[in-house]
C-alpha cells in the first residue's frame, strides 16, 4: 500500500504497473470491502481494509498480502467482478491500496461506473487471455504498459488488444470521467428539462 | 436496439444532452439519499464549492446503520452516531427533506419512498444503493449509483450514463399456492444467471406479473440487480395507480387526473421492440431456497444441490467455492438443513404484506428452541400498521423478537449479525460470503413465509405443509 495517496486527476492516457491476479468469478463488493468498514464519513482509511475477511481467512496467502504483489497497480480478475452493492467504497478501497486499472473477463455494471467516476479504467479481455495472464503472472513478474489511446497492453512477453467502452475510453482521455463540471456546462438545458417534466407539475410538495 | 418500451420513453424524456464521450446526460426526477453513501458526496460538493441544485428533488432517510433494539440517541455505536449526525447536518444545511427516526416516516429508503407516494410512474429515480431498482415496480426507471454520482446528482440533478438495452422477461401463467414473488425472482436469477443483466434493463411482464400486488412487484424489481440488471421495471396498471392514490406525496385533487392521464400513456407499446425476450412458466416454480454464495445458486425446496457435472463450465468455479463455504455436499437436499437464525425484513421483504404472510404461518405456533428469530419492519409506517393489525403480538407470542425499522441483518452494519458459521434463513437479498456480519456466516435466502416455516421447525421446510391443509 502506498503511504501517500493522491487520487487521479484530469486526462488518463497511460497506466504502467505491476500486475496482481485475483482468481474467482462473482467476487462481490461485500468481499472487496465488508459492510462494517462503511461506517465512515470519508474514504481515506479504506485501503488497508480491502478484502479484509478474505485475507484473514487465507492467513497471509491472499494475493493482496503476498510480498511479490507489493506496489502492484493493475488488477487482473475473472468474470462479474464487483457484483452486488453499489458501494463506491469498493473501488475506493482498491484505489487506496494502489490499484490504478483493472483488466477482467467482465464487470458488474454499478462497479464499472463507479470505477469510471473515480478514474480507474476497467478493460475486458476474453476468458482465455485472462487465464493466460493469470497463469503467466503466477510464475513471473508481469509489468504492463497500458496505452488508452490505442487500447493496448504491452509487456516483455505478452501483448494484448484490450476492450473498453468507447465512451469510457474517450472520457478517460479527455478527463471528463470526473463528470461534474461537464454536466454543469449544460446548466440551461438542465433548467429547461426541469420545467418540461410533466410530473414535477403534479404536486406542490 | 429497443424501441417504444417504457424504458425508451422515460429515458428519452429525461435526456438532457448527448455528452462528448458518447454517453447521455440524464435528468434525475427523484433522488433518495441515506447515511452511508452520501457523506462523501456532500464533502465533495464542499471541496468543489458547489450547492445542491434542486434540494426539493432529494429526499433523505436513515436506514443502514440504525440499531433495531435501542434507538435512543446518541447511539451506542459512536461511528453510527457520527453518520446519522452528518446526515442530519447535511440535510439541514442544504434544506433537504429528511425523515428521521421518530418522524413516523423513517425506514428503509426503498420501503419509505413508495409508501409516501414519492415513487411514481415515469420518473427517473436514483439512490446510492443498488436496490433502487425496487422503484421500477411503479413503471419508473430507477437505478443504484455510487457516491461520485450522488455528488453529481446533488450538484446538477443529472448523471452521465449509457442507455441500457431492454430484455423482457415474460412470466406466463400464475404462481401456485405457497409460492411468492421472492421465489419467482430467485428462479429468474437462477435461470438467467447473476451477470446476464449487465447492460440491460429488465422489463418484467406477463400474466404472473400482472397478478402480483404492488408490494410483490417491488420484491421482483428489487432483486433485478442480483441478476446483474441495474434497473428492472413493470408497466404501470390500475394496481399501480390505486396504490399511489391518497399517499402523502401523491398528486392530489385536479393534479391526480392529469397524472393518471400521463401515467397511462407510459407503458410499453404493443409493438415495442426488445433487445431480448425470455419466457418462463411461473406455475412450475416451487418455493425456492439459495444453497450457495450468489443469489443465482438456488433450487426448489424438493430439489437437490446440483452436482458439479450438472453445471455449466462458467458456474463450476463459484459452485466449488460455495460447497466449501456452505459445507454442503453436491447432491444433498436443502430441505431439513438446520438453521440457527431466522430474519424477516429488508427492502426485499420487509413490507406489511410480507409480515402478514409470515404471521399467518406463525399464528399459534412456536419458534424452535434452537433458533434465534427476529423481525425488522421495513419502516415506521409498516411497524405501526403491523401493530394495528396485532401482527407484532403474533410474532412475539411465537418467539420472534419484534424490532425497530432499519436494514438490520440484511447487511449487518448495525449490531444484528451472525456469529461464527451460523446458518440463517433470511428474507433478504444477498447470500454473499460474510454478508450477514460474520466472515464465515452462511445465508439461505427464501421468502418470508419460508423463513417463518424454518423458524418453527428449526430447519429448512416447505411452507406449503403449513398453509395447505
Amino acid at each position: 500500500m502506498k503511504s501517500e495517496f493522491s487520487p487521479p486527476i484530469g486526462r488518463i492516457s497511460q497506466i504502467n504497473g505491476k500486475c496482481i491476479s485475483l482468481i474467482g468469478n462473482d467476487i462481490d463488493t461485500d468481499r472487496i470491502i465488508p459492510a462494517r468498514f462503511l461506517k465512515c464519513i470519508d474514504f481515506n482509511s479504506l485501503g488497508k481494509s480491502v478484502f479484509e475477511d478474505d485475507r484473514k481467512t487465507l492467513k497471509g496467502r491472499h494475493p493482496f498480502d503476498l510480498e511479490e504483489n507489493k506496489n502492484a497497480s493493475i488488477l487482473i480478475v475473472n468474470s462479474n467482478f464487483g457484483c452486488g452493492s453499489s458501494r463506491e467504497h469498493a473501488p475506493q478501497a482498491l484505489m487506496r491500496w494502489g490499484i490504478k486499472a483493472i483488466i477482467g473477463e467482465s464487470f458488474a455494471e454499478i462497479f464499472y461506473s463507479n470505477c469510471l467516476a473515480i478514474g480507474i479504467p476497467c478493460f475486458t479481455l476474453p476468458k482465455k487471455s485472462i487465464q493466460k495472464i493469470q497463469i503467466y503472472n503466477d510464475k513471473n513478474f508481469l509489468f504492463l504498459e497500458i496505452d488508452l489511446k490505442n487500447s493496448l497492453a504491452k509487456s516483455q512477453d505478452l501483448d494484448f488488444q484490450l476492450d473498453i467502452k468507447e465512451s469510457s475510453r474517450k472520457m478517460f482521455l479527455s478527463g471528463e470521467w470526473d463528470a461534474t463540471s461537464t454536466l454543469l456546462e449544460n446548466e440551461n438545458l438542465i433548467k429547461n428539462k426541469f420545467n418540461e417534466l410533466p410530473y414535477l407539475k403534479f404536486s406542490s410538495n | 436496439m429497443s424501441q417504444d418500451t417504457l424504458f425508451d420513453k422515460v429515458w428519452d424524456l429525461h435526456k438532457v444532452s448527448s455528452l462528448p464521450g458518447g454517453s447521455d446526460q440524464i435528468f434525475i426526477g427523484l433522488h433518495l439519499i441515506h447515511e452511508v453513501t452520501s457523506p462523501q458526496a456532500f464533502g465533495a460538493l464542499k471541496d468543489k464549492n458547489l450547492k445542491v441544485k434542486f434540494p426539493d428533488r432529494t429526499v433523505a432517510t436513515v436506514d443502514h446503520i440504525v440499531p433495531t433494539d435501542n434507538q435512543s440517541r446518541p447511539f451506542k455505536d459512536s461511528l453510527a452516531e457520527q453518520m446519522i449526525e452528518t446526515l442530519e447536518n447535511n440535510c439541514l444545511e442544504h434544506k433537504i427533506r429528511f425523515f428521521n427516526i421518530g418522524s413516523g416516516n423513517q425506514g428503509i429508503v426503498h420501503v419509505v419512498a413508495p409508501e409516501l407516494g414519492l415513487t411514481q410512474p415515469g420518473m427517473t429515480i436514483a439512490c446510492g444503493d443498488s436496490h433502487t431498482s425496487t422503484h421500477g415496480a411503479f413503471g419508473s426507471i430507477a437505478f443504484g449509483i455510487g457516491t461520485s454520482q450522488v455528488r453529481d446528482v446533488l450538484a446538477t440533478q443529472t448523471i452521465a450514463m449509457n442507455k441500457l438495452k431492454v430484455r423482457q422477461i415474460w412470466c406466463d401463467k400464475k404462481l401456485s399456492q405457497g409460492v411468492y414473488a421472492k421465489d419467482l425472482v430467485l428462479h429468474i436469477i437462477n435461470v438467467l444467471g447473476v451477470k446476464a443483466g449487465v447492460g440491460f434493463a429488465y422489463e418484467f411482464a406477463g400474466p404472473a406479473i400482472e397478478e402480483l400486488s404492488m408490494e410483490e412487484r417491488m420484491t421482483i424489481c428489487n432483486m433485478s440487480i442480483e441478476g446483474g440488471a441495474r434497473c428492472g421495471y413493470i408497466n404501470p396498471d390500475e394496481k399501480t395507480f390505486s396504490y399511489i392514490k391518497n399517499k402523502l406525496y401523491s398528486p392530489q385533487n385536479e393534479y391526480w387526473d392529469n397524472a393518471l392521464l400521463w401515467w397511462k400513456s407510459l407503458k410499453s407499446d404493443e409493438n415495442s421492440v426488445y433487445d431480448d425476450v425470455i419466457k418462463l412458466d411461473a406455475s412450475k416454480i416451487e418455493p425456492t431456497v439459495t444453497w450457495g454464495i450468489t443469489p443465482g445458486q438456488s433450487i426448489g425446496i424438493n430439489q437437490k444441490i446440483p452436482l458439479l457435472d450438472e453445471l455449466s463450465a462458467n458456474d463450476k468455479l463459484v459452485a466449488e467455492e460455495a460447497y466449501e463455504y456452505m459445507s454442503f455436499k453436491p447432491g444433498q437436499s436443502i430441505k431439513d438443513t438446520p438453521v440457527d437464525v431466522c430474519f424477516i425484513g429488508s427492502c426485499t421483504n420487509g413490507r406489511i404484506s410480507d409480515l402478514r404472510v409470515a404471521a399467518k404461518v406463525l399464528k399459534n405456533k412456536k419458534v424452535s428452541k434452537n433458533v434465534k428469530a427476529f423481525v425488522v419492519p421495513g419502516s415506521e409506517k409498516v411497524a405501526n400498521k403491523a401493530k394495528q393489525e396485532g401482527l407484532d403480538q403474533i410474532f412475539k407470542d411465537s418467539g420472534f423478537q419484534w424490532r425497530e425499522p432499519g436494514c438490520s441483518m440484511c447487511l449487518a452494519m448495525n449490531s444484528d449479525k451472525l456469529i461464527g458459521n451460523q446458518v440463517s434463513a433470511s428474507s433478504s437479498n444477498r447470500n454473499f460470503k460474510g454478508r450477514q456480519g460474520s466472515p464465515s456466516g452462511r445465508t439461505l435466502l427464501m421468502s418470508p413465509a419460508m423463513v417463518a416455516a424454518a423458524a418453527i421447525n428449526g430447519k429448512v421446510s416447505d411452507v406449503r405443509e403449513f398453509i395447505i391443509k
